[in-house]
């Protein structure tokens, strides 16, 4: 019984791990440098307007670059 | 309705969309192949499961997690699929990524069910595993996007609503016009939503660190129009970069 939920669980995990990382995980980095960037830099007013969006945009150009040269 | 519950609607009907119709393909080759009952019946019972993930999951949520750690933890999740729907869209759009061809799936996975043994004149368990494992694994997206976009905005009917609305009218559509689902602009619709989702979660993340907007919900606009024109602007940087030869898949 303990096999067979673990083993569900493990299933799940890696099926949510497919839909959020998959063969980019470096998204998924990206977006907790994006998190980690919104709460340095929310005391602040301007700034974390035009950064928090700039570190997204910036994260996806450089994957979809790497995936250009044949990344996954 | 506000803007935002127009941007909910339209993102999750999308995403839904585009999920469903991939769902499809493999429910469709899965009836042609085991018969309908059992490849219904399969659908109908993971539609059932993911309904009870989005009760299970989303309820909770909104009742009892505190509402900017539940804003930063969605849009995390919202910017992450999003990001990666954006990236594939572009790689498609430019060649660098085969397109996703339904029709090439559907024919590919009527073979490989044909192959697989006698069709159980009742109810067939390959046909109804099969038809469930397509509609539960291409919904699994739908759910995290519509917990996710529901539950920030405490708009978790909307969204259902909404996901609810594209699967009836993709699924409606497919009994009509079976086998021709290739016709469907997939990638158009992935780009769409995936500057959606990436702007929801930008917006999401900044909201519950407590970065405060110009414009307040009126910002998602600025966002979108971001997303959208560095997609313009992407797809034909990277098509001019030497495109590696893409044939279609699945």
């Amino acid at each position: 019984m303990t096999a067979v939920l673990a083993r569900g669980l493990r299933a799940f995990g890696r099926l949510w791990w497919e839909c959020l990382g998959g063969d980019t995980p470096e998204l998924c980095v990206a977006t907790l440098v994006v998190v980690g960037v919104a709460f340095a830099l929310a005391p602040l007013h301007v700034l974390p307007i035009i950064v928090v969006p700039a570190v997204a945009v910036l994260a996806l150009v450089v994957s979809a670059a790497r995936g250009r040269r044949g990344a996954p | 309705m506000t803007a935002s519950s127009w941007f909910l609607v339209l993102a999750v009907f999308g995403a839904s969309a585009v999920e469903m119709v991939e769902a499809l393909t493999i429910v469709l080759a899965a009836g042609t192949a085991r018969g309908w009952r059992s490849a219904l019946e399969g659908a109908a019972a993971a539609a059932a499961v993911l309904a009870a993930l989005v009760l299970a999951v989303g309820v909770p949520l909104i009742r009892y997690v505190p509402i900017d750690a539940l804003r930063v933890v969605v849009g995390a999740l919202l910017l992450s699929l999003g990001l990666n729907w954006l990236r594939k869209a572009w790689l498609r759009a430019s060649g660098h990524k085969a397109i996703h061809d339904e029709d090439l799936i559907y024919a590919a996975t009527v073979a490989e069910l044909a192959g697989d043994g006698p069709v159980r004149p009742r109810r067939d368990a390959v046909g109804f595993a099969v038809a469930f494992k397509g509609v539960f694994l291409e919904g699994t997206e739908v759910v995290l996007i519509v917990i996710s976009l529901g539950a920030s905005q405490g708009k978790l009917g909307l969204a259902s609503a909404a996901a609810l609305a594209a699967a009836v009218l993709v699924f409606g559509v497919g009994a009509l016009v079976a086998r021709q689902l290739s016709t469907v602009p997939e990638n158009t619709i992935k780009l769409t939503v995936g500057v959606m989702l990436s702007s929801f979660g930008v917006f999401w993340i900044g909201e519950g660190a407590g970065v405060h907007w110009p414009g307040s919900d009126l910002f998602l606009l600025a966002l979108v129009a971001l997303f959208a024109g560095l997609s313009a602007i992407a797809i034909p940087w990277l098509r001019r970069s030497s495109p590696a030869p893409a044939t279609a898949v699945g």
